[in-house]
């Protein structure tokens, strides 16, 4: 049977329904999996999404035309039946369940397995083949539960706090930062400071009902405010521009699976990393190949060769598919 | 060693020097003295050796989590470090109260008795210290296991801890943590103890290093406040005479007289009480020989008549460090010179003064720096006569003026992941020249590049990858670098015949294509 998604140059192609996926090209038909910046790029004619996610994806693509369909709906695409299924990973991010005479595929996008207060639980697929991420492919990628990173970063804002100096978490503007500020809610009722970019997007995730820490905008406080025992959450990007200057002496970290490993947070000078992902660890990339039961597994981003050979030699027909996505700047 | 944890936490989440030896300070004062001296000898980059192959470490990992061997080498190339690698593998994410158990007892008699067992023995060994730890632990001890901790914290910095704590001069304390010892209560006493202990006859001093002319030497001065020496090529040695007893230390402080028996038997003439600062040299018929002679007499484990007879030694001393039993390094250079000149002239033949530049003005000398790479040695050294003998890299008293590095443009053919805080990024690389229309593999480089660079050349790598081997990548032959290096010299064991010195990365020519880099003939060339 021929291949419902293969790699084009622009992108994933689903040449039955005539539509790309998660397209780093413009197309005529794109079906986003979620709105971070590597996988939802402007220019496509018409966009589709889950609906829960529409209005980061109009937040994130402006000038757009961007339709959202439900959890479990099915969409007739060509000669393609597409539904959209949650995929855990952040607020309106989906799996694309394809079928095609008799055929299923799954392209899981970005995902995880551990519960997330800020969106719909990941939901287990069947799939024929299944069309995986693996971000974190290798075994050295195993997380601590949230309760326990979060935990730590509680801890690290009041040894600070104690020491009067501000507290810089840099974040995934879309998700991570969310997350954070709801799992904190469960320990804390303090206010947290934000950087516009994560303002912009926790004013959408509060609309959508998800319940965070209150939260002021740095640029809204009195010129010469002190942040002195404040947590405050940006984009990486902020790190070394003037605007970080009015936290002075701020201790600086980094909420990211990749901060699991020790040289990676060294080589970012950067005081604490914390080890928390909004991607499947390992254990989780395995189970989920096992539980969709698939045969044919095609392996996305992330570590694609190690993951799909150890697959193979648990006796599945694995391969990479070459692709562009990458993590937002700086995963 | 829950304490020592929480010292290396404390150590690992500030990049503030200050906060550093505070938490050092707190340590060495609050830790028992046995476990400080433990703490003190790790923390100073010192380690139990030969404890055990480390291969068996990755075995038993391999047995214990089923991983085969190449995902192995995958998570090492992600994590750049073997004992983080083992600890993330065995990391079962369960919380463990921290261990009790104090370091010395730790390193003493869990750690270091390792040595003396058979190989199962070993294993069950490691497998038990293994099962009770936590992952922060269980990484600490892989790295006690596995050789030196590194924590980002200089000797320097431990140094100066140390002296706070004991209320001493640091170059006092520098001294008495020189050469070998062993940690006990009673070492870290004589540390920090008031005024002079029955020092070790053998131990050194710190050496003084010099920094490199990044300016005219116009701008030092007057040329007739330096002395100015050639930077001779070999191994840096300090050369001591006490107590009717000859000892010979690498820079590295390690004990190097084994391996030079003749000069042993050279500074047998000298009189007690005097330490010299100087190199070691292969020298033969009035000169230097070059490098890889020494190097080959380093790497023997017996020295062969042969051997001696190929790469005869030679130490040329500096310094003048102790003179009559007496610390002598307060004395200016001007004083400590006449005196090194008045002990050694004529004493041995193996055994002489470095030759002080006679040329007296900067032009004239910078003419003179021009033979350097005739005479094999690395450029010029300038000394100021009326500064003491200083310890560690201190600018401003001692410069080195080397010659300008060879330089050839070269293709980037392989990528290598790094260690450490490179981990997970392409960081070494391998380099190829042209040779009969063919891209031939010279030189492998690691340094040059700015961590913006090795960031964008290694986005390029992962989408210009031709072939993997592993977790090494074959990229498209495309990308140009200018390398510097010291010195080119024949090699069997290099595919391109030839083999470089100390290449690094000085420039991303990203001007070049691949078809404009030079030529492997270019290359030997430069060598004649």
């Amino acid at each position: 049977m021929a291949d419902l998604v293969s790699v084009t140059p622009e992108g994933l192609y689903c040449p039955p329904g005539d539509f790309h996926i998660d397209p780093w090209l413009p197309v005529a038909r794109a079906v986003l999996t979620h709105a971070h910046a590597d996988h939802a790029r402007p220019g496509s004619a018409a966009y589709l999404c889950a609906r829960p996610g529409l209005e980061i994806a109009r937040h994130r693509l402006p000038e757009a035309s961007i339709e959202g369909l439900g959890y479990g709906q099915r969409r007739r695409m060509g000669e393609v039946d597409l539904s959209l299924h949650p995929a855990g990973h952040v607020l309106g991010s989906a799996q694309i369940r394809l079928q095609h005479r008799g055929q299923v595929w799954v392209v899981s996008g970005d995902y995880k397995r551990v519960p997330d207060p800020t969106c719909a639980p990941f939901e287990p697929l069947r799939a024929d083949v299944l069309v995986t991420e693996a971000t974190f492919g290798v075994p050295v990628f195993k997380w601590d539960p949230a309760e326990t990173v979060v935990q730590d970063i509680l801890r690290w804002w009041e040894a600070n706090r104690n020491l009067g100096r501000p507290s810089v978490l840099f974040t995934y503007v879309l998700g991570k930062a969310q997350r954070i500020l709801a799992e904190l809610a469960r320990w804390t009722s303090s206010r947290v400071f934000l950087h516009g970019a994560v303002a912009g997007m926790t004013d959408i995730f509060r609309a959508a009902g998800v319940a965070m820490l209150p939260t002021e905008r740095v640029a809204e406080t009195a010129r010469g405010r002190d942040f002195a025992g404040e947590l405050v959450l940006a984009p990486i990007t902020a790190r070394g521009t003037p605007w970080m200057r009015r936290f002075g002496d701020a201790s600086q970290a980094l909420a990211s699976g990749f901060m699991r490993v020790r040289g990676e947070r060294r080589r970012r000078t950067l005081e604490r990393g914390f080890a928390l992902s909004d991607h499947a660890d390992w254990p989780a990339l395995l189970r989920t190949v096992e539980e969709s039961g698939a045969s044919r597994v095609l392996v996305t981003h992330g570590y694609t060769a190690p993951f799909a050979r150890a697959l193979r030699e648990r006796g599945l027909d694995a391969a990479e598919l070459p692709t562009q996505f990458e993590g937002e700047p700086q995963a | 060693m829950k304490r020592f944890a929480e010292l290396y936490e404390a150590l690992d989440s500030t990049t503030s020097t200050l906060a550093k030896v505070d938490a050092l300070g707190r340590y060495f004062r609050q830790a028992p003295p046995a476990d400080a001296a433990w703490g003190l000898y790790v923390l100073t980059g010192r380690r139990l050796k030969r404890l055990l192959n480390v291969r068996q470490l990755v075995d038993w990992t391999r047995e214990l989590t089923g991983i085969p061997e190449w995902m192995l080498s995958e998570c090492y190339a992600v994590v750049g470090d073997l004992a983080e690698t083992i600890s993330l593998l065995l990391d079962t994410s369960r919380t463990t109260a921290p261990s009790e158990v104090p370091l010395s007892v730790w390193m003493a008699e869990r750690i270091a008795p390792l040595r003396t067992l058979d190989a199962p023995a070993q294993r069950e060994q490691v497998l038990r210290m293994w099962s009770g730890l936590s992952r922060q632990e269980l990484f600490l001890v892989n790295k006690l296991l596995t050789g030196e901790l590194r924590v980002g914290v200089s000797e320097t910095l431990v140094i100066r801890a140390l002296a706070q704590v004991a209320g001493l001069p640091a170059p006092v304390v520098a001294q008495r943590l020189m050469g070998e010892w062993t940690p006990s209560a009673g070492f870290l006493a004589a540390v920090l103890g008031p005024g002079h202990s029955a020092d070790d006859v053998s131990r050194p001093y710190p050496f003084f290093l010099a920094s490199p002319l990044e300016e005219e030497p116009q701008t030092l001065g007057e040329r007739g406040e330096w002395l100015a020496e050639w930077k001779w090529d070999g191994i840096r040695g300090q050369l001591i005479r006490r107590s009717g007893r000859t000892f010979l230390w690498s820079r590295g402080e390690e004990l190097i007289g084994e391996r030079f028996p003749e000069l042993l038997e050279a500074a047998d003439r000298l009189p007690d009480g005097v330490v010299l600062d100087g190199e070691v040299m292969a020298y033969g018929e009035g000169r230097p020989l070059p490098f890889a002679r020494l190097q080959r007499r380093i790497g023997r484990k017996t020295l062969t008549p042969k051997i001696l007879a190929e790469a005869p030694a030679a130490f040329i001393a500096y310094d003048l460090l102790e003179h009559s039993g007496a610390d002598f390094r307060e004395h200016p250079l001007s004083e400590r010179r006449p005196r090194l000149e008045a002990l050694i002239d004529g004493l041995h033949p193996r055994l002489f003064v470095s030759e002080a530049l006679a040329e007296p003005t900067w032009e004239a000398l910078g003419e003179r720096r021009a033979e350097s790479r005739a005479r094999q040695v690395e450029g010029v050294m300038l000394k100021r006569l009326a500064s003491p003998y200083r310890a560690g890299r201190r600018r401003g008293d001692w410069w080195k003026w080397k010659i300008d590095p060879f330089q050839i443009d070269a293709v980037l053919l392989y990528a290598h992941p790094g260690n450490g805080r490179r981990a997970n990024l392409f960081t070494d690389y391998t380099f190829a020249l042209w040779h009969q229309g063919e891209l031939v593999p010279v030189a492998k480089a690691y340094s040059g590049l700015s961590d913006q660079e090795i960031a964008e050349l290694d986005r390029w790598i992962r989408s210009h990858t031709r072939e993997r081997f592993g977790p090494v990548r074959a990229v498209e032959p495309s990308q140009v670098f200018e390398l510097h290096f010291e010195g080119i010299r024949a090699s069997t064991r290099h595919k391109s015949g030839v083999a470089v010195r100390f290449p690094r990365i000085a420039r991303w020519r990203t001007d070049k294509p691949a078809t404009e880099a030079d030529t492997l003939d270019a290359l030997r060339r430069l060598a004649t």
